[in-house]
C-alpha cells in the first residue's frame, strides 16, 4: 500500500488526466451536472404545477396569447405577432453558440486573433439575448390594455366578500381617465396643456381645477392610458366623488372549457363564487376593463403559478446568461492580453465554452416547455 | 483530438444547420397545429397529445446535438460520457413521479373527482 505514490501535482495539473480530460474541464462538468439537476427540478416543478392546475379544472396560459410583442412592429404599427420574437431570441442564442464553438476551434489552432474575434461576437449575442429578455419581461409585467377588470367595492361588499380578502383596504383604488389624454405611453407630466376635466370610471366627472391638480399629484398612470389613486390618498383629499368610486382590480380565471369561472385579485386571492357575483362582474365588465399585467401571485394570462414560474425559470436562466457574458468578457480581455498565448493553451475557452453551450441547452428546454407546449 | 481546421468547422456548421432546421420545424408546427384536428380528422385531444410528444422528441434531438457536438461529449472517452449521463436517470424518475403527483394534487382540490370513501354518519 505504502509504495503506491499518488502524484498529486500530476493529477491537478492534468499531466496524467483522468478519463483523458483535464482537471479544469472535469470540474466544469461536475458543476454543469449539478446545475442541470437544479434546472431539471425547476422544469419538473413547472410540469407538476401545470398538470395539477389542469386536472383541477383550470385552463393553463396559451403561450401564443401571452408572447405577442415584437419591437417596432408593436410600437410603431401596433401589430401583434405571436411567438415571432421568442423565435428571434432562440435564433440569437443558437448563433452565439456557433460563434462560441468557432472560438474553441480557433483555440485548438492557437490563433489568438480568431479566438478574440469569435469571443467578441459571442458576447454580442449574449448581450442581445439579455436585451430581448428585458423587453419580453417588460411586456409580460405590464400586460395588455384590456387584460384586467375593475370590480366595484360596492359589489364586493354586497356579497359580503370583503372580509375574506387579505389587505382588502390596500387593494382599493379610484381609476379615472383624462378626456383627450387617453393615448398609451403619454404620461401626465409630459402634457403642458391644462387638464380641465377628469372622468371617473362610472362616468362622473370632476371639473374643479384645484381638485384635479391635487388628484394628479398622487395619481399613478397605467399603460392603458388611465390613471389611478390609492384609497388612502383618495380619502385624504376628501373629495366625495372619489370615495364613491372605489374599485379592486382583478383578472379573469378560465376553466378548462375556456369559460370564465373565477376572478383573481392582484394580491393573488381568487374569488370562485358566488355565481351571481361573478355573473354581475361579467355583465358590467366591458365598462370596467383596464390594464392587465402579471406579478408573482396573479396575472391576466392564466393560473397564478404560471407567472411565478415564468419569472423564476427564465430569470434563473437569464442570470446564467448574464454571468456567462461576464466570463466571456474576462476571457476576451485575457485573450487580447496574450495570457493564454503565454500559458501555451486555450483551455479556458473550452471551459467557458462548455458553460455557454449548457446555457443554450437549458434554453432549448425552457423554450419548449414555456413557449411551445 | 478530433478533426482540426476546416474539417472541424464544416462539422460545426452542419450541427448549426441541424439545430436551426429543427427549431424552424418546431415553429412550423406551432403555427399550424390548430389545423390538425380537421386536416387529419382526429380529435382535438389526440392532436394535442401528438403535437406535445413531437415537441419533446424534437427537443431531445436538439439537446443531443448540443451535448454531443458543441459540448464535445460525443468525442470524449466513453467512461466520461456515461458518468455524466447516468445520473440523469434520477431526473427521469423525478419526471414520472411528479407528473403523477401533480395530477393527484389537482384532483384533491376538485373534490368531486377523488374517490373519497363514503362518509359514515356517526350520529345515526
Amino acid at each position: 500500500m505504502a509504495d503506491v505514490a499518488v502524484d498529486k501535482k500530476a493529477l491537478i495539473e492534468g499531466e496524467r488526466p483522468i478519463m483523458n480530460a483535464s482537471y479544469g474541464k472535469l470540474m466544469m462538468w461536475f458543476f454543469l451536472v449539478s446545475d442541470a439537476f437544479t434546472f431539471s427540478t425547476l422544469l419538473v416543478a413547472y410540469g407538476a404545477l401545470r398538470i395539477s392546475a389542469v386536472s383541477d379544472g383550470w385552463s393553463w396560459a396559451y403561450p401564443e396569447d401571452v408572447f405577442t410583442h415584437v419591437p417596432l412592429l408593436y410600437e410603431i404599427w401596433h401589430i401583434e405577432a405571436p411567438l415571432l420574437f421568442v423565435g428571434l431570441m432562440t435564433f440569437v442564442l443558437i448563433l452565439s453558440s456557433v460563434t462560441m464553438v468557432l472560438a474553441v476551434e480557433a483555440g485548438h489552432r492557437k490563433s489568438q486573433k480568431e479566438v478574440a474575434k469569435w469571443v467578441f461576437w459571442t458576447i454580442i449575442g449574449g448581450a442581445a439575448f439579455l436585451s430581448c429578455q428585458a423587453y419580453e419581461w417588460y411586456h409580460f409585467i405590464s400586460g395588455t390594455p384590456n387584460g384586467g377588470v375593475l370590480v366595484p367595492t360596492a359589489l364586493v361588499e354586497e356579497y359580503d366578500l370583503g372580509g375574506g380578502i387579505p389587505d382588502y383596504e390596500d387593494l382599493q383604488i379610484v381609476e379615472f381617465r383624462l378626456p383627450g389624454h387617453g393615448q398609451e405611453g403619454e404620461g401626465h407630466e409630459g402634457g403642458d396643456h391644462a387638464v380641465t376635466s377628469l372622468e371617473l370610471f362610472n362616468g362622473d366627472k370632476i371639473t374643479d381645477s384645484e381638485a384635479i391638480e391635487k388628484i394628479l399629484d398622487d395619481a399613478h398612470h397605467t399603460h392603458a392610458g388611465t390613471y389611478y389613486l390609492e384609497k388612502a390618498d383618495a380619502e385624504r383629499l376628501r373629495i366625495p366623488d372619489l370615495e364613491n368610486n372605489l374599485f379592486v382590480k382583478a383578472y379573469w380565471v378560465t376553466n378548462s372549457e375556456g369559460k370564465v369561472s373565477a376572478i383573481r385579485l392582484t394580491n393573488g386571492r381568487q374569488i370562485n363564487g358566488p355565481i351571481a357575483f361573478l355573473n354581475e362582474v361579467q355583465e358590467e365588465a366591458n365598462h370596467w376593463e383596464t390594464q392587465g399585467g402579471a406579478n408573482l401571485v396573479a396575472n391576466q394570462y392564466g393560473p397564478a403559478d404560471f407567472a411565478g414560474l415564468f419569472f423564476f425559470v427564465t430569470g434563473f436562466h437569464g442570470t446564467h446568461v448574464f454571468s456567462g457574458v461576464l466570463l466571456l468578457i474576462m476571457l476576451y480581455l485575457n485573450v487580447r492580453k496574450g495570457t493564454y498565448e503565454r500559458r501555451g493553451h486555450y483551455e479556458m475557452t473550452e471551459k467557458i465554452g462548455l458553460y455557454w453551450h449548457f446555457v443554450d441547452l437549458v434554453w432549448v428546454f425552457v423554450f419548449t416547455f414555456f413557449y411551445l407546449i | 483530438m478530433a478533426a482540426q481546421g476546416s474539417e472541424a468547422r464544416k462539422s460545426i456548421f452542419r450541427t448549426a444547420l441541424i439545430l436551426s432546421g429543427l427549431t424552424m420545424f418546431e415553429f412550423f408546427i406551432a403555427f399550424t397545429k390548430h389545423l390538425y384536428p380537421s386536416m387529419f380528422g382526429i380529435s382535438e385531444a389526440a392532436a394535442h397529445t401528438i403535437v406535445v410528444v413531437t415537441f419533446i422528441i424534437l427537443t431531445l434531438f436538439k439537446a443531443f446535438y448540443i451535448v454531443a457536438e458543441f459540448m464535445h461529449l460525443g468525442h470524449e472517452v466513453k467512461r466520461l460520457a456515461w458518468s455524466i449521463l447516468i445520473p440523469f436517470l434520477f431526473i427521469v424518475w423525478l419526471i414520472i413521479g411528479l407528473t403523477l403527483e401533480g395530477d393527484y394534487w389537482g384532483k384533491l382540490s376538485s373534490s368531486e373527482q377523488v374517490n373519497v370513501p363514503e362518509m359514515i354518519d356517526l350520529r345515526a
